[in-house]
């Protein structure tokens, strides 16, 4: 079922559209077409000279076992990022949106992560997991356990996973509680009255209906675990211990504004454009199949 | 930033409208904040007040690394700044981009400044010399690490804080004996890269790079995977699984552990002097950094680290004279000593060294001429007159990943340090080819 509205001439859509356009021009497509160019070349720092290289950066990437390491590293952060950040997010919903009494209040509350830049986030977790003076690791060593994020590179990926997905479930939690408010009470209380209980009623019907919310969470997830956690594992990892935290997007970062290797930087930036465009794809194409409007 | 100048300006103009019509204005990008940014912003204000001809406006642009890329941002725009502060390890960087900078030499000859070469400490002076002995940036803030020790720890745990801890030989008994006596945290460490590798292979005379590390040329590699190197790392590997070597970060993170009195000793910068003096609420005490007695009879010196102020190239003669006044100005005895004094610096000439000595400030603060001792007791060789190499910054980070591996037991020194360099040349490789 589409719904089309036609046009008869040609210039009212093409004025309506230019803004767009205008904007996808100037911020997307001329930036990303500066780094595919860019990507042909090894320049020194200062622009004075650049060495023509065809596809030797994608090369040299490619050929570094570390590069390919973060691939791996990327995507077991993004899935453990994307999961922690969405289902405590529509847990937390389902339970606010049963309360009848303070749901203000409880909500407000949960929004609140969200407004802390995730720098600070990233800093607040660093010093409570803090091995020697932290309060958390404190209890654990109380417990007997011995939490050391700087060595070893499990705690430290389950650190900077923590980080970046807790500010993200108050993002989450918004949409998720909108999208459960629009549920249409009639079909739960029918089906209520049928004697479906409640988790019942929430796999067959609520759920169901709120896809098309997590499926637009889902892409907007990936793509802040991809391209924004940047702060947080700045503050916290710095990519480390050995390169057990180091994502892509890091990766463009250091190279690109630590190392002045601005070759290889968009050359990464521009791989990571496919990849982010191919997942895109892949998403729309499969998972969206799933999706009920 | 614009009405800031404007105000600076108009400020000079309603003081004095004659002289203000034919004062220079030179722009001073530096990374110092807090008590370091007063101390500049002082400095700056001396300068000012001292002549009518120039004004220099000083500008916080970020720690180092912000303040080195802001330079190169304005370069690539051409709005850079007369005078930038690029960190030590972003020297090859700034000296590959031969059309960015005009070396100081030739600032200071063109302005018929001041100028003696000779009057700065070697050690210092070598880390931004060419091999022709032509002094490209001028050094600034310099460091250089010891040892730090809180002798209330060592009473505690029974072993006798005036031991002779010269040697690493001999700090591993201490640290078996701060062990045995119920210390947890025998030793910690600031800038692993830079005091247990790149400092130790000049304290040792070995070489951390080839070609003098990295001075004779840009095809020079890594050479940190040597013996003497490995064996230091070896026991520092065993003293780390033993519980005996507290590993924090790779920065200074080591730093509030020790200041909180929890840990026995610390390596870490001289320039650390002013937060433990402030923090430390134990009996502390510096030792000339330790060296190992079975691979040199007596320690050579230590290199520098800290930044030094590029001059840009693209501004005008009149300009450029300002910037020879002002440096001219930066190194005179009296400017350098209170910098010394106040910060825990180096003095980068030997007359604000012995200044600061006839003062009688070494005697009022014991261990701060430390420093100073260590890295001039000796002339620097080919492998302790400092490092040139590119991409730098990013090759320490490839070391410190490298030595977590050896802190969590994960590679032995050997294949760590064979990685280090395997993985360091390749970025070296492309460095040369960037800068060809």
């Amino acid at each position: 079922m589409e719904k089309r509205v036609t046009f008869r001439g040609w210039l009212l859509p093409l004025v309506l559209i230019a803004p767009q356009v205008l904007i996808s021009a100037v911020f997307f497509f001329y930036p990303a077409g500066q780094a595919i160019w860019q990507s042909l070349f090894i320049p020194d720092p200062f622009g004075l000279s650049a060495q023509f290289v065809g596809l030797g950066n994608f090369e040299f990437l490619l050929s570094d076992k570390f590069y390919r390491a973060a691939f791996l590293t990327t995507a077991v952060f993004s899935i453990l990022v994307t999961l922690s950040s969405m289902i405590p997010a529509l847990f937390l919903a389902v339970i606010a949106d049963r309360l009848i009494k303070g749901s203000g209040v409880y909500r407000t509350m949960l929004i609140w992560p969200y407004a802390v830049a995730p720098a600070v986030a990233g800093v607040l977790w660093l010093f409570m997991f803090n091995t020697r003076v932290g309060v958390v690791s404190w209890y654990l060593g109380q417990l007997g356990y011995d939490w050391n994020h700087v060595l070893n590179g499990g705690e430290a990926m389950g650190l900077v996973v923590i980080a970046s997905a807790w500010g993200r479930i108050s993002y989450n939690f918004l949409f998720f509680f909108a999208a459960l408010q629009s549920v249409p009470r009639s079909v739960i209380e029918a089906a209520a009255i049928d004697g479906a209980h409640f988790w019942r009623r929430f796999f067959t019907i609520v759920l169901p209906l709120i896809t098309p919310t997590a499926f637009f969470l889902l892409v907007v997830n990936v793509v802040y675990a991809f391209f924004e956690t940047f702060g947080v594992i700045h503050t916290i990892t710095s990519g480390g211990p050995q390169q057990s935290t180091t994502i892509l997007v890091y990766k463009v970062f250091s190279d690109g504004f630590v190392g002045q290797d601005l070759g290889s930087s968009s050359a990464q930036s521009v791989i990571l454009l496919l990849v982010v465009g191919l997942l895109t794809v892949i998403q729309f194409k499969y998972v969206e199949k799933r999706v009920h409007y | 930033m614009k009405n800031q100048l404007l105000g600076v300006i108009a400020a000079t103009t309603i003081l004095s409208p004659i002289a203000a019509a034919a004062q220079t204005e030179i722009q001073f990008w530096h990374a110092f904040t807090g008590r370091l940014g007063e101390l500049v912003a002082a400095q700056v204000d001396e300068f000012n007040a001292s002549q009518s001809d120039y004004v220099v406006v000083q500008t916080h642009k970020g720690n180092y690394s912000e303040t080195l890329n802001a330079g190169i941002a304005a370069f690539r725009a051409q709005e850079q700044p007369d005078i930038l502060m690029v960190f030590e390890v972003g020297t090859a960087t700034m000296m590959a981009a031969g059309g960015a900078i005009k070396p100081v030499y030739e600032v200071m000859a063109e302005s018929g400044a001041n100028f003696d070469p000779d009057a700065y400490i070697g050690a210092v002076k070598g880390y931004y010399t060419t091999t022709d002995g032509e002094m490209l940036s001028l050094p600034f803030n310099s460091s250089t690490p010891v040892l730090w020790v809180n002798r209330d720890a060592f009473k505690a745990a029974g072993v006798d804080p005036d031991m002779d801890l010269s040697t690493w030989e001999n700090v591993g008994t201490a640290l078996d004996a701060l062990k045995a006596g119920g210390e947890d945290c025998p030793l910690v460490t600031a800038w692993q890269s830079w005091i247990h590798l790149e400092n130790f292979s000049a304290y040792h005379d070995v070489p951390f790079a080839s070609k003098d590390n990295g001075f004779g040329g840009l095809d020079t590699e890594l050479m940190l995977n040597g013996p003497a190197q490995v064996a230091h790392l070896t026991a520092l590997g065993e003293w780390a699984r033993d519980g005996k070597f507290i590993y924090t970060g790779r920065r200074n993170e080591g730093g509030a552990n020790f200041r909180s009195g929890e840990c026995a000793l610390f390596t870490e910068s001289s320039a650390g002097y002013a937060g433990i003096s402030a923090e430390a609420e134990f009996d502390f005490e510096v030792r000339p950094l330790p060296y190992w007695k079975s691979i040199i009879d007596e320690p050579q010196n230590t290199i520098i680290g800290g930044a030094s102020l590029w001059v840009m190239s693209g501004q005008t003669d009149e300009e450029y004279k300002g910037v020879g006044e002002f440096l001219s100005f930066l190194s005179t005895s009296n400017v350098q000593a209170a910098w010394h004094q106040n910060t825990g610096y180096l003095p980068i000439t030997a007359e604000a060294g012995d200044a600061t000595r006839a003062a009688g400030f070494y005697e009022q603060n014991p261990g701060t001429d430390i420093a100073v001792i260590q890295m001039t007791a000796k002339d620097p060789t080919a492998n302790s007159k400092g490092l040139r190499l590119g991409s730098f910054d990013q090759i320490r980070g490839i070391i410190d990943e490298e030595l977590e591996a050896i802190w969590s037991g994960d590679k032995t020194a050997q294949e760590a340090m064979d990685s280090a360099k395997e993985r360091g040349d390749a970025l070296l490789r492309r460095f040369e080819q960037a800068n060809r």
